[in-house]
């Protein structure tokens, strides 16, 4: 490659290769582009490991009973009686019932950041707060739920679902927020033009041609807050048998009930910890696929 | 920054003489949305000061700042906690910085567009592996495998003095400082990795296009160009990192070991404040109640504290880089 290898001396004559750097240039410069791979293939060996681990522990546990038995049996049975049918079930009613506080409470928030609050100071703070509010540690939003609803209410799987909503909100607001910022400014005025007021402009022009953006945004969101086990520990608790009664008594979660099992030294709850694993991890996998759907469908506008 | 505020209907015109009901009814909507944001912050900081009074008032600031928590003798200091969540997110974060600058400098800098994207893909998938997930493998698959890997360490370095004390054995059963931090680096790669990327996809490509014509290779190039830039940015990436390995509970419960100890020995267990809030809440009552909720809220102060300062960096070092 390099015809010029040493390093021209300052008034030297002779051709300067001012394409090709020289020696130790060049291998530092090799060096370090390595080393930015071998950072990658760092991240890779962990996330391989958990995939494969879940999937080859998990498939073993996973069944159409696994899934459905409306009962968790005790620790110490083996696997194949009962499953995990009742956390199933307390994953999607508790991450379903959260979705459907902090999706439209969330866009609504964005929809004011973005189109009334313009450069004004509170637009500001509360967008620089909802930042903020991304890194509260999910156990603290289970323990504040726990103080100002569980303590009077007592523990039921909407509790969780505040708790879920909690955390999904200022995620929910920053991703909707910045696909408002891509509508076009013409869109709107074209239909100020028109003499529509505001918020039928808002509701009629300006979200639709966001939705794309909005909706997968908020599946990511969902999707993380599916997993989450922190804020679901005293809000909702643990139970043996099937609540679908969102709204009394305690109920359970996958993510609860893998962290119940992982612990237990019994082989059968061990393996049943697994099975829930791969089955959250599905359920994450899954919704996070069809965000990929939907961006690459119903995308109107991108960076 | 000028465009943001869409509807420019300058001065009073008879359009916005005749705005309905429901337009304003919709308006307040969006505001009380988007003032929910503050609501719940400061709700959270009341209700779990309120919960924690009685163990402010029954500890007091001596009981609260020592190492002794033993609720059977009503003793209930947190320091061993907070040295624990220290330790083991300092760990995290030596552990993830190198690894998470080196995948947004390959992001951003090395390969083109069309690999850059898979490999996004790949990050964010660390970060869409449930936190459970990650301490039900932490506990049954690595720590029973770093258990071998800690002993062979802790003889190797028997004897010789600072490093004896901090990798000396015996460890018991893998769960250690040590691994904890390992569980909440791969945890966090991804949201430094993702911030300290936006930063340095703010640097100017003039730039980098002069430090090119200089003669400058890539690796030069980054380092004269692409770091000065951006390297407020990245400090305010890792705080982000740092305050999120704090506050992660469920991997930290299942591997760090929950003993409440200090000492120097990074393969001893140890406990964290997530993480003895997660398995002691259930059965605590009276003032242990109030004194893990009372850790809870010390657990949002510091985070709030490190997000404030680090998003600060962060919007700062973007703003500069628009050239305001």
């Amino acid at each position: 490659m390099a015809a010029v290898t040493q390093q021209p001396a300052p008034g030297s004559a002779g051709p300067v290769n001012l394409r090709e750097p020289a020696g130790w240039r060049r291998t530092k410069n090799g060096l370090m582009t390595g080393l930015m791979w071998l950072a990658f293939l760092i991240v890779l060996v962990p996330l391989v490991l958990v995939l494969y681990t879940v999937v080859s522990k998990g498939a073993a546990a996973i069944n159409w009973q696994f899934l459905s038995s409306p009962t968790i049996p005790p620790n110490i049975m083996p696997l194949g009686s009962g499953g995990m049918g009742p956390a199933v079930v307390g994953t999607l009613e508790i991450t379903g019932f959260a979705a459907l506080i902090a999706i439209p409470v969330g866009v609504l928030g964005a929809v004011y950041l973005n189109e009334y609050g313009g450069n004004g100071i509170l637009a500001k703070v509360i967008a620089f707060m909802s930042d903020v509010m991304t890194g509260v540690p999910s156990i603290v939003m289970g323990l504040f739920i726990y103080t100002i609803w569980t303590l009077q209410f007592g523990y039921s799987g909407m509790g969780g679902s505040f708790a879920l909503a909690c955390l999904m909100l200022p995620v929910v607001i920053r991703s909707s927020y910045e696909m408002l910022r891509l509508v076009p400014n013409s869109l709107r005025e074209g239909s100020y033009a028109l003499g529509a007021s505001k918020a039928r402009v808002i509701l009629t022009v300006v979200l639709p041609s966001a939705v794309g953006g909005i909706v997968s945004g908020a599946l990511l969101a969902v999707a993380r807050a599916a997993g989450e086990t922190a804020p679901l520990l005293f809000t909702i608790l643990t139970v043996e048998q099937t609540n679908s009664n969102l709204f009394s008594g305690a109920n359970t979660a996958l993510s609860t009930q893998i962290f119940a099992n992982a612990t237990s030294p019994y082989v059968g709850a061990e393996q049943r910890a697994w099975g829930a694993a791969l089955t959250l991890i599905a359920i994450t996998f899954i919704l996070m696929i069809v965000a990929r759907i939907v961006t690459a469908r119903f995308t109107r506008y991108s960076h | 920054m000028t465009q943001t505020g869409p509807a420019a209907t300058a001065g009073p015109s008879p359009l916005t003489e005749r705005r309905g009901f429901g337009d304003r009814g919709f308006q307040a909507l969006a505001l009380i949305a988007g003032l929910l944001v503050l609501v719940v912050l400061v709700l959270i900081a009341v209700s779990t000061a309120q919960q924690s009074v009685s163990w402010f008032s029954t500890s007091g600031l001596n009981g609260i700042f020592s190492t002794h928590w033993d609720p059977a003798s009503n003793r209930f200091g947190a320091m061993a906690f907070v040295y624990g969540t220290v330790i083991s997110s300092v760990i995290a974060i030596i552990i993830a910085v190198p690894i998470s600058i080196g995948v947004s400098l390959l992001l951003t800098q090395v390969v083109p567009g069309k690999i850059a994207r898979p490999i996004v893909y790949v990050i964010d998938l660390l970060a869409v592996v449930p936190s459970v997930v990650w301490g039900l493998w932490g506990i049954l698959v690595l720590a029973p495998w770093l258990q071998g890997i800690y002993g062979s360490i802790s003889s190797g370095v028997n004897g010789i003095p600072v490093l004896d004390s901090l990798f000396g054995g015996p460890s018991t059963d893998g769960s250690s400082f040590f691994t904890a931090g390992i569980v909440l680096a791969i945890m966090v790669t991804p949201i430094i990795t993702s911030l300290a990327r936006e930063v340095i996809a703010t640097v100017p490509a003039i730039d980098k296009e002069g430090a090119y014509a200089l003669g400058a290779t890539r690796w030069e190039m980054i380092r004269g160009a692409v770091w000065p830039h951006s390297q407020g940015g990245v400090v305010g990436a890792v705080l982000v990192g740092f305050g999120r390995a704090m506050g992660e509970t469920m991997a930290a419960a299942l591997v760090i070991g929950a003993s409440a100890q200090v000492t120097s020995h990074l393969f001893y267990t140890g406990y964290s404040i997530p993480a003895v809030i997660a398995n002691q809440f259930g059965e605590a009552a009276g003032t242990m109640r109030s004194a893990l909720i009372g850790l809870g809220l010390f657990l949002f102060a510091i985070t709030i504290v490190i997000n404030l300062v680090a998003r600060g960096i962060v919007e700062r070092s973007a703003r500069r880089a628009r050239g305001a």
